[in-house]
């Protein structure tokens, strides 16, 4: 008796208690961790992954992948700066989340028009985002070295960076969409049982490429955060996030069959990666245990998770 | 007495904080068909898997010819030749009936096939009287054929105690009868078949003992001679109660609410008219496949239809799920687990499921509301474990069924359909929604009930229709007409005196 439960607390929250060691051990380890500049820090640097892997999160629970945010981000990238280095700065900002949202729409028409699985139809959008991300910048780098661009990505309100308010607001916004909301409640039921869904009365295509505009539309809001910050547009901007986004919802216990989650644990799950690769430069060890550690994390939490699963 | 081939001591199975199982004893003689009994939830399916190593108790032992067995899984059920048959088949699909059946078992060299599984399958057939295309695909059989695979695949392995869990659960009458005969040549050989079901009338049919469970405890287990369905549902519902009784008819009529005109659905629906009154129950009675569904679904816009539907008068402006239950007319679908419940969601959630418009404004969730519909329902239809946000997916079948009837009362509709409202259901649920349904009549709900059971549809309705082919082919007055003549009446509809049943 004692024994399931350890093993449902564990799999609850497997992703805070290994945050919570990890923490631990890097602050015993180096006195640099522990500072409110290096937490700020990593924050910043992972907020626009923050953000996709929240949206990711909808579309996961929905029982889909989107393999193609990492390319609908490159859009987002080329897009925000063409249009603030040739328009205007401001409309390249609020511009690239909305492309990203109609190409977001575009994925979720074409998985429900096709009836294709989201995985396939999206390993192919994603090849067709990344022609026109190479299309728009004309395969060269945009420079965007503006002030009234470079803001979004540098600055700081309240003395924390804006990325993270971003973060903040965005992932607050989903959570309550998710858990407060008749379209939450549909999203957790259409993964959950599709045909249930569909006899309630739910039109289970709509909740989908809703999931998939969400998705869209992050991956355009974290690419505007970066390429503001590094003030250059991209076409190879965002590749293999979409990856890392997938293995954060994962890490975080979010299942991967659908109808289960919550968009904390993706933030939990992208924190967690985060301080591995932290603790890996503070402590300056070899690049190849980074990965070969990350691998064993992303590995020990599917293995966690799965060990219920079965009855 | 003969020693007997398997037998388990003290067996306790917990999942979560949920006792399944506790102190169960039983003996499986060489030679018997052992039939286990119980309500649902009474844990017969969870010890027939523990027998056959699927589950691990989690308590007890398990002794197979006077050795004890410490690991006691599938792989070593096997090679102790305790053969399990699951409820869902597990075939390989693309792969041919020899193929399957042999599978794990192949001839080889060094890992390269002989490919002499036919012939092997062949001499196998002779030997057990079961006979299929050993070439045909898995896919392509019906499931009773299936089923045979899970049997021959048993015997492949020379398996001495095979179990099954619900075997008949989709078969005809026929096929029943041919699942049974080869359940009595089994045991002839001397091998034994532990026998999960809550069918009766299959139990005193086949078994040669048989155990009855209740609430995870052994009742007891006798000789199967001496037992009938009376004997056996009292010791399953531990009070001394007789079959289920059916609550009382009622011919106090209103207008009519449900009236359907010229339905036609490309899925074989096909209705001229059909008009029910508030407050009458009316039965669907059709063999397997008649279409009896397929109107249904016509009927509340889950497949795409023409015709027309109208609700207390008032044609349906659209033909979908959503627009029928705004208009007040809701399906209980068949399969709970299919297509009725989300797994992963609470009881709460699934009961709101449909009425998410009503339970929020402006989109977002009124829980305080939400919680007193699900409270209520919980209570009206006496669910058990009665908790709100319960894991439904923990729940027995009966319990489950009673959630999805509720997630479809939630909505107060004039019009219930219920689809196969008791199958896969113990006794005591079964009765309260029988209950429910009679209670609901006399409020003036108009309901159309379909089920298989013949002796539901003519326990329950004052007006039935016989169904072939998705067209209504007769009417009958219910308390006219025996079980044994709906179903002559139905064979001779379908004409051919096809297998199904």
């Amino acid at each position: 008796m004692t024994r399931a439960r350890t093993l449902h607390f564990l799999q609850t929250y497997a992703v805070l208690i290994l945050i919570g060691v990890l923490i631990v051990v890097l602050s015993l380890s180096s006195e640099n961790f522990l500072t409110t500049r290096n937490l700020l820090n990593i924050l910043n640097q992972n907020a626009p992954l923050a953000i996709m892997a929240s949206a990711m999160t909808l579309v996961i629970i929905v029982g889909g992948f989107d393999l193609s945010v990492g390319a609908t981000f490159a859009v987002g990238s080329v897009t925000a700066a063409w249009l603030a280095v040739n328009v205007d700065p401001y409309l390249g900002l609020l511009l690239a989340p909305f492309v990203g949202l109609l190409f977001g729409i575009a994925n979720g028409v074409v998985i429900t028009a096709l009836k294709v699985h989201s995985f396939l139809a999206t390993i192919a959008t994603a090849l067709i985002f990344k022609g026109i991300a190479i299309a728009v910048s004309d395969g060269r780098l945009i420079s965007v070295r503006i002030d009234e661009f470079i803001w979004l990505g540098r600055g700081t309100f309240l003395g924390v960076f804006n990325s993270i308010w971003v973060m903040i607001v965005f992932a607050v916004i989903l959570t309550f969409l998710l858990t407060q909301t008749t379209f939450g409640r549909r999203v957790f039921s259409v993964g959950g049982n599709e045909q249930a869904a569909i006899l309630s009365g739910i039109r289970t295509d709509r909740i989908k490429i809703a999931a998939f505009a969400i998705a869209g539309f992050a991956a355009g809001l974290a690419s505007i955060i970066t390429t503001s910050r590094v003030a250059l547009g991209q076409a190879t901007a965002g590749e293999g996030m979409e990856l890392q986004a997938i293995a954060a919802v994962i890490l975080g216990g979010t299942s991967i069959y659908g109808g289960q989650g919550a968009v904390w644990r993706s933030l939990a799950g992208v924190f967690l990666l985060a301080l591995v690769n932290n603790g890996f430069n503070i402590l300056n060890i070899d690049p190849f245990f980074r990965d070969l550690t990350m691998g064993l994390i992303i590995l020990a939490a599917v293995g966690i998770s799965a060990m219920g699963a079965r009855r | 007495m003969t020693e007997p081939l398997l037998s388990a001591r003290g067996i306790g199975v917990r999942f979560g904080d949920v006792d399944v199982l506790s102190g169960v004893d039983i003996d499986i003689r060489p030679g018997e068909v052992h039939g286990l009994i119980g309500e649902n939830g009474a844990g017969k399916s969870t010890l027939g898997k523990v027998l056959g190593g699927f589950y691990r108790a989690t308590h007890g032992s398990i002794t197979v010819a006077g050795r004890r067995q410490d690991r006691w899984d599938t792989p070593t059920a096997l090679a102790n030749s305790v053969a399990i048959m699951h409820q869902e088949l597990q075939l390989v699909p693309a792969l041919t009936v020899a193929q399957n059946v042999f599978l794990g078992l192949e001839e080889n060299r060094r890992g390269v096939l002989r490919g002499t599984e036919a012939t092997r399958l062949v001499a196998l057939m002779e030997q057990s009287g079961l006979f299929l295309n050993p070439e045909a695909r898995a896919s392509s059989l019906t499931i009773a054929e299936q089923q045979k695979i899970e049997i021959l695949r048993a015997l492949a392995r020379r398996a001495q105690v095979i179990v099954t869990d619900e075997p008949t659960a989709s078969l005809s009458k026929t096929e029943i009868d041919r699942l049974h005969q080869i359940m009595r040549n089994l045991r002839d050989e001397g091998r034994s078949v532990i026998y999960v079901t809550h069918f009766l009338k299959d139990i005193l049919d086949v078994t040669d003992r048989v155990t009855v469970l209740r609430n995870g405890r052994k009742v007891h287990t006798r000789d199967t001679s001496g037992e009938s369905k009376e004997t056996l549902v009292s010791a399953m519902l531990g009070a001394s109660k007789t079959e289920t009784l059916y609550p009382e008819k009622t011919r106090d009529f209103g207008p009519v609410a449900l009236s359907v005109r010229d339905l036609l659905s490309p899925n074989g629906a096909h209705v001229d008219r059909l008009d029910i009154r508030a407050g009458e129950i009316v039965g669907f009675a059709g063999l397997v496949g008649a279409g009896r569904t397929e109107i249904a679904r016509a009927i509340i816009g889950a497949d795409p239809a023409s015709g027309t539907v109208e609700i207390c008068g008032k044609p349906l402006a659209r033909h979908s799920i959503g627009e029928a239950t705004r208009a007040g007319i809701v399906m209980v679908p068949e399969d709970r687990r299919g297509q009725g419940l989300v797994m992963t969601l609470p009881v709460r959630a699934n009961i709101s499921l449909p009425h998410l418009g009503w339970l929020s404004s402006r989109g977002v969730m009124r829980k305080t509301r939400e919680r007193a519909l699900a409270t209520g329902l919980i209570e009206q239809l006496d669910v058990r474990p009665a908790i709100v946000d319960g894991d439904v997916s923990n729940y027995s079948g009966g319990n489950q069924q009673k959630v999805l009837i509720g997630k479809w009362l939630a909505g107060a509709p004039k019009v219930l359909i219920l689809d196969e409202p008791s199958r896969g259901v113990d006794v005591g649920a079964r009765e309260t929604i029988h209950r429910e349904i009679g209670r609901l009549a006399r409020e003036g709900v108009a309901i159309l009930v379909i089920s298989s059971e013949i002796d539901e549809v003519l326990g329950l309705a004052t007006r039935v229709f016989l169904v072939d082919r998705g067209r209504l082919v007769d009417e009958i007055d219910p308390d006219m007409f025996s079980e044994a003549d709906v179903l002559a009446a139905l064979f001779t509809h379908q004409g051919m005196g096809d297998d199904a049943a």
